[in-house]
């Protein structure tokens, strides 16, 4: 029983791999009707990424703060506190500020697009707007999926500019770093295209990713109360595990 | 129905504004780009036979105090030294002519910056002129050999007795 499920497994694996590729061109090929949904397209990064600002912002302020605290007490074992800031803002910048948002923003953004198209799925809302011919692509997925990719960079930013300012606060208010060696140090060694503008791309990328596998996930879910949850929760599985390989590939290629 | 719907798009609006903002911020304070020299500079020319880890937009310093950046570094093929050419922030013109350049590195193990010591020439820099002191980067491998070179020697006793001079032999196989 177990050897003849195997292969199927890895098959279902594969083929689900191929829908969201071929899923990813039919919404690319939906881009440029669903532009007339401009509103659309904007209440969406309204839900996705302004809504998403309290969470990224106490996150972003606490990450700076404890990396801050943990990063101190291992330079102090070398004596080279000086550098606090620079470590901190380059393992923000480069690595933590982009995964740790795309891993909040599958978490608070990807389900709920996942839960809201995988409901219109089971409630038949879709066929109703294919009966009305609304392509459902264009006014549902693509809006979606740009406001994926235009908030998740914007909140990004936002959260590694948190984190610095954590970091500032627990490196300097209350650590006692001086204040001209935290900054100084740190606009010394971090240079603004190879370590800010490639987290940026990198946090876009994780953008485009989760939003595609969420809308992927609600888009063909079983119409049923229960598919819905399956895919709400393989949305978040599947986007970490794709957020942290990618971050792996594009480190090792762009930086 | 108005009302609610520009509601969104303000917010939108100001949350897109708020993302690009952070970006900048970012961007012009904890980066590299906070060091630029905002105004017009004056070049001045240096030659040193070992410039270590300088690199370009490195500052330049008098007292401590950021004057300037490293331009540009190139090797000058006749002398087969490092030619660094600086500038200096046009507000700061009261450089003598005899000042002398060395290169230092802050802290122990940080970046290395350009150091101008001041002279007594009543002649002052103009754009384009040489730097004819100038004293180079200190290697820490040069002088920790020097250090074991002079440690087999009676010059420093202490320090030879600390580390025993027997045990520098054996411990280049």
């Amino acid at each position: 029983m177990n050897n003849a499920r195997r292969p199927s497994m890895i098959g279902d694996a594969l083929a689900q791999v191929g829908a969201a590729g071929l899923f990813l061109f039919a919404i690319l090929a939906a881009i440029p009707k669903s532009l007339r949904h401009f509103r659309e397209t904007l209440r969406q990064i309204w839900f996705v990424g302004a809504m998403s600002l309290v969470i990224i912002m106490t996150c972003g302020l606490f990450v700076g703060m404890v990396l801050s605290l943990q990063l101190y007490y291992t330079l102090a074992k070398f004596g080279g506190t000086a550098a606090l800031g620079t470590v901190v803002a380059l393992s923000l910048f480069r690595e933590l500020g982009p995964v740790v948002t795309a891993l909040l923003f599958a978490g608070r953004a990807g389900t709920s697009m996942t839960a809201e198209i995988g409901l219109m799925r089971a409630t038949d809302q879709l066929s109703a707007m294919e009966m009305m011919a609304v392509d459902p692509l264009s006014y549902v997925v693509a809006p979606r999926f740009i406001a994926g990719i235009v908030a998740m960079p914007l909140l990004a930013c936002i959260f590694n500019a948190l984190g610095i300012l954590g970091a500032h606060l627990v490196g300097v208010s209350w650590l006692g770093l001086d204040n001209g060696t935290f900054w100084g140090n740190m606009t010394a060694n971090v240079d603004v295209w190879t370590d800010l503008v490639n987290g940026v791309w990198k946090s876009t990328a994780f953008g485009a990713v989760i939003a595609l596998i969420a809308t992927f996930q609600g888009y063909t879910t079983p119409p049923t109360s229960e598919g819905v949850a399956y895919a709400t929760t393989r949305t978040v599985v599947s986007s970490s595990i794709v957020v942290l390989a990618l971050d792996f590939v594009m480190t090792a290629f762009l930086m | 129905m108005t009302q609610p719907r520009r509601s969104f798009q303000v917010g939108t609006g100001l949350f897109i504004l708020l993302g690009f903002a952070a970006l900048a911020y970012l961007a012009t304070q904890t980066t590299s780009v906070a060091n630029h020299t905002q105004g017009d500079s004056y070049a001045l020319k240096a030659k040193f036979s070992n410039i270590g880890q300088l690199k370009q937009r490195a500052p330049v310093k008098l007292a401590g105090v950021r004057i300037g950046s490293v331009q540009s570094i190139m090797l000058d093929q006749q002398s087969l030294s490092a030619v660094v050419t600086i500038g200096i922030d046009k507000q700061y013109q009261e450089i003598p002519d005899d000042s002398a350049a060395a290169i230092f590195t802050s802290g122990l193990l940080g970046d290395q910056y350009v150091g101008i010591q001041p002279g007594g020439s009543p002649v002052m820099f103009k754009d384009g002129d040489e730097v004819i002191l100038t004293q180079s980067s200190m290697q820490l491998e040069d002088l920790i050999g020097k250090f074991l070179v002079s440690g087999d020697s009676s010059k420093a006793p202490p320090k030879a007795d600390a580390d025993g001079p027997g045990t520098a032999p054996p411990a280049k196989p």
